[in-house]
C-alpha cells in the first residue's frame, strides 16, 4: 500500500488516474415538436482529480450529482464532452476503441445492483469468463474454467456451482459473481459504483471485507462510489465530495469527518442518522432546506449557494474554485468562499419555503424527477 | 401509562405459491401505545412490511391467522366495507416510493381532496381548503398553487410531504410509515423524519416505522422490533437494544455497522445468507448463522421471553446474562459452509457496541 500521507494531488508522481478537467454534458429534447429546443444535462462539470496508486478514494454525494456518470466516465464508458482522463500518463480519453482496449483490461468495474447488471439466461461460468474471450481469445475452454473457478473461489463462491445462473444465487452472492467478473483479468484500477447499496445489512459487511481483502492480495487501487457515508467513512484513505456535477471537497478520511470545509460536506454528515439513540439525541442536526436543484439550469456561482445556510451575496455570483486553505491539512482542498472553520457550527437552515421557492423555479423542469431523467443509467 | 391502540396476536401469514407455500410472517405478536413510535427492523423477506400490511388488510391471496385489535375491534375479521371507513381514517400509510404512489393523471390536491370526500360529507370548498392547510401543515410552499401542481411537478421529497399530507387528512391514530426515506437523498430523508417527528409532537398520532436502516430507528422509534424469518426475534426499548442486545442476530447487526474510530478495519460480519422462506431451517430460524449454535437451538423454536427489566424481550435460548457483552460475532467455523471459501480470516473479539466510548484499540 502507498503511504497515505503522501497523496498530494497534481504533484504526486504515482497517480494511476488523473481526471483534469473532466466535463461530461448529455443533450435532452424539450419543448414541442416544432419549437424543440435542446438544453444540456450537467452532470459532471470540470472535475479535476488524482487517485494515486493502491490507494481507495471514496466519491460521495446524493441522487443526480454526477458521481456514477464520473465513475463512467474514468473507465470510459461514455465519452468525455471535454477534458482528459490519464491513466498512468497515458490520454485514454480519446484513443480508439482497438488501442483503448489494453487498457480497458487495467480497469475494471462493479456496479450498484446484482440483478439486472448479470445476464439472467447465462451460467455463471460463462459470465465470468467473457472477459477471457475477449481479452485472451487464445485459451482453451479448459484452462478457462480452470481460471473461472479459482475467481469463484477468490471471492467465497463455490466452484461447483459453475454451471448454476444468476436466479439461484443470493443478492449477496451476485454480487460476489460481479466482483469476480471485475477481477478476471487482473485489473489495477476497480470503479465500484454503489457495489454494496443493494444488499441487506448482514451481507453487506461481508461484501466490504471482501473487497478489502482483494485490495490488499492484488494491490488494487479503488474508486469506491456510493451515497453512503458511514460506508465511504469506513473504506476510503480520500473522500471527495461532489454536488451537482462538481467536486466540492476532497480531503484525507479523518480530515474530512473531523474538519468539513465545505458546508455541504458537514450539512451532509449530520444528515447521515446514527445507530445510537444517545447520539442521536446529542448531536445537533443542519436540515438543508428545498431539494438538490436541476442539473439542467444549475445555480449560478456556486451551485449549493440556495441551499447554502452561509450563503452570501458573492456565492451567487462568482464560481469558489477548488483549492487549499492556509493551516489546512496536506491535500485538503474545498471549494467555498466562506469555508468552516474548526468546529463551526452550521447556522440554522432557511426556513423551507425560502430555499424551496429558490430551487424548484420553474415548474415541470425544476424538480429533480425532470432532470434526471434524462440522465442516461445504463451504459454499459 | 400510554393507552393501548394496536395489539396483534400471534399473526400468521402465508401466501400459496407454485413453488411452495412462503410462510412470510409465522406467529408474531406486538403493540403500539398512543403517541408512541414502534420500529420495526429487519432485512428483505424477513416479514416486516408484510406483517403489518396484513393488519390491516392490504395484503391479497394471503392465509391469515390472528388478531389484531383497534379500539378493541378484530381488524383482520371486518369486512372489506368497514375495513374501508377505518383506513385513512383511523389508520393512514406512507409507502417508500412517492413516485408511484400518486396518481400521474390526476392534480396532487384532487387526489387528497377525494380521499377527505370519500370519509366525509363535506363540499369541495371545504375539502379544497383542508387540502392547502395540510400541505402548508407538512412544508409545502406556496400551497395554494401546488393544489393544483400534477406529481410530476413535484420532486421526490415534495410527493412524500404530499403523501404525509394526505395520511394526515383524516387525523388519523395510527401513521404506517413502510420504508418512507429509502428512496430519497440523505439531506431530504433528514427533512421527511424532521417533519414526521414534528407531527408526531403535535398531533400526538402513534407511528409504526418499518425500516432496514438502523440508524433512522435510533432518531426516531421509542420501542423497537427485530424480525429475521417472520419471526420476532427481540423486542426492547430502544436503548436496550442499542446498548444491550441480547439476541445475536440483532448484536451481529449492529456489530456490521460501520462504526467510527473502526475506520479500515475488518467488520464483524454475520455469516451466511438470509434464509429461504419456504423452507425456513428447523428451530430458531437464526441457527444456521449464529455463533452460539446449541443442539436445542436446531429442534426447539425459542419462545420470546423476558431477558431484561420491563418489556426487553428476546427469542433466543442463550441465558440472560450474556446480554451485550462480549458477542463475537464473526463466526469462522460457519465460514465455509457459508460461501466464504476460507479466504477471509481474522475475526474481532468483543462488540464493538460493549465498547462504544472507549478509546479505539
Amino acid at each position: 500500500m502507498v503511504s497515505r500521507s503522501s497523496s498530494r494531488p497534481s504533484s504526486q508522481p504515482d497517480a494511476l488516474v488523473r481526471l483534469e478537467g473532466v466535463t461530461k454534458h448529455f443533450p435532452v429534447r424539450t419543448g414541442r415538436l416544432l419549437q424543440r429546443s435542446s438544453e444540456v444535462v450537467h452532470a459532471v462539470d470540470d472535475v479535476t482529480l488524482d487517485v494515486v496508486r493502491g490507494e481507495t478514494v471514496g466519491l460521495v454525494g446524493e441522487t443526480g450529482c454526477g458521481k456514477s456518470t464520473l465513475a463512467r466516465c474514468i473507465t470510459r464508458l461514455v465519452e468525455l464532452t471535454s477534458g482528459t482522463v490519464l491513466i498512468d500518463g497515458e490520454d485514454i480519453s480519446r484513443l480508439s476503441r482497438r488501442r483503448l482496449r489494453p487498457y480497458r483490461r487495467r480497469m475494471q468495474m462493479i456496479f450498484q445492483d446484482p440483478y439486472s447488471s448479470l445476464n439472467p439466461r447465462r451460467r455463471v461460468g460463462s459470465i465470468i469468463g467473457d472477459p477471457f474471450i475477449i481479452h485472451e481469445p487464445k485459451i482453451g475452454s479448459d484452462q478457462r474454467k480452470e481460471r473461472v473457478q479459482h475467481l469463484m473461489e477468490l471471492v467465497g463462491l463455490n466452484p461447483e456451482h459453475y454451471n448454476r445462473f444468476p436466479a439461484e444465487f443470493s443478492g449477496g452472492q451476485r454480487q460476489r459473481i460481479g466482483v469476480a467478473r471485475a477481477l478476471a483479468l487482473q485489473p489495477e484500477l476497480i470503479v465500484a459504483d454503489e457495489p454494496v447499496s443493494a444488499l441487506d445489512v448482514s451481507v453487506r459487511a461481508q461484501v466490504i471485507n471482501l473487497l478489502a481483502d482483494l485490495q490488499e492480495e492484488f494491490h488494487l487501487t479503488y474508486v469506491f462510489i456510493t451515497h453512503d457515508l458511514s460506508v465511504v467513512r469506513h473504506v476510503s484513505d480520500r473522500v471527495a465530495v461532489m454536488y451537482l456535477g462538481q467536486i466540492v471537497e476532497v480531503a484525507e478520511r479523518d480530515d474530512l469527518y473531523n474538519r468539513p470545509r465545505h458546508p455541504y460536506t458537514k450539512a451532509l454528515q449530520s444528515a447521515i442518522p446514527v445507530p445510537d439513540p444517545d447520539e442521536a439525541d446529542r448531536r445537533t442536526r443542519t436540515v438543508l432546506g428545498g431539494d438538490v436543484p436541476s442539473p439542467v439550469d444549475p445555480p449560478s456561482g456556486c451551485r449549493f449557494h440556495p441551499r447554502c445556510p452561509k450563503a452570501q451575496a458573492r456565492c451567487a455570483e462568482e464560481v469558489p474554485v477548488l483549492e487549499p486553505r492556509l493551516g489546512d491539512s496536506f491535500g485538503h482542498t474545498v471549494a467555498c468562499h466562506f469555508p468552516l472553520s474548526d468546529g463551526e457550527k452550521l447556522p440554522e437552515a432557511p426556513p423551507p419555503g425560502v430555499a424551496d421557492i429558490a430551487s424548484l423555479g420553474r415548474p415541470g423542469t425544476g424538480t429533480r424527477g425532470g432532470g434526471q431523467s434524462a440522465i442516461p443509467r445504463g451504459t454499459s | 401509562m400510554n393507552d393501548l391502540l394496536l395489539e396483534v396476536e400471534d399473526l400468521v401469514v402465508s401466501f400459496p405459491t407454485p413453488d411452495g407455500v412462503v410462510e412470510a410472517v409465522r406467529g408474531i405478536s406486538f403493540a403500539v401505545d398512543s403517541g408512541r413510535t414502534l420500529g420495526i427492523v429487519g432485512e428483505s423477506g424477513s416479514g416486516k412490511s408484510v406483517a403489518v400490511q396484513t393488519t390491516i388488510g392490504l395484503t391479497v391471496g394471503a392465509r391469515v391467522s390472528g388478531r389484531a385489535l383497534l379500539d378493541g375491534k378484530d381488524l383482520l375479521t371486518m369486512s372489506p366495507a368497514e375495513l374501508r371507513a377505518v383506513r385513512g381514517a383511523k389508520i393512514a400509510m406512507i409507502f417508500q416510493d412517492p413516485m408511484s404512489s400518486l396518481h400521474p393523471y390526476y392534480r396532487v390536491g384532487w387526489q387528497i381532496m377525494e380521499m377527505i370526500r370519500t370519509h366525509q360529507e363535506i363540499d369541495k370548498p371545504a375539502a379544497r381548503a383542508r387540502v392547502v392547510e395540510l400541505l402548508g401543515l407538512v412544508g409545502i410552499p406556496r400551497p395554494e398553487e401546488r393544489v393544483k401542481d400534477y406529481p410530476h411537478q413535484f420532486s421526490g421529497g415534495m410527493r412524500q410531504r404530499a403523501m404525509i399530507a394526505m395520511a394526515l387528512a383524516l387525523n388519523p391514530a395510527l401513521l404506517v410509515a413502510d420504508e418512507p426515506t429509502t428512496a430519497l437523498d440523505v439531506t431530504v430523508q433528514a427533512q421527511i423524519m424532521e417533519l414526521i417527528r414534528h407531527l408526531q409532537d403535535e398531533l400526538g398520532i402513534s407511528v409504526i416505522l418499518i425500516t432496514h436502516d438502523l440508524g433512522i430507528i435510533a432518531d426516531m422509534a421509542h420501542e423497537v422490533m427485530i424480525m429475521y424469518a417472520g419471526r420476532v426475534m427481540e423486542s426492547a426499548c430502544t436503548r436496550d437494544i442499542y446498548y444491550s442486545p441480547h439476541h445475536p442476530y440483532t448484536a451481529g447487526l449492529l456489530n456490521s455497522l460501520p462504526q467510527s474510530g473502526h475506520e479500515g478495519q475488518r467488520l464483524p460480519s454475520i455469516a451466511g445468507q438470509p434464509p429461504s422462506l419456504i423452507n425456513p431451517p428447523s428451530g430458531c430460524p437464526f441457527h444456521p448463522r449464529c455463533a452460539f449454535t446449541m443442539p436445542r437451538c436446531r429442534t426447539a423454536s425459542p419462545p420470546l421471553r423476558l431477558v431484561g427489566t420491563s418489556i426487553h424481550r428476546s427469542a433466543c435460548w442463550l441465558p440472560t446474562e450474556l446480554t451485550g457483552s462480549s458477542v463475537e460475532t464473526d463466526v469462522r467455523r460457519h465460514a465455509a459452509s457459508a460461501a466464504q471459501g476460507g479466504s477471509i480470516p481474522s475475526a474481532v473479539e468483543g462488540s464493538p457496541i460493549a465498547n462504544l466510548g472507549k478509546d479505539e484499540a
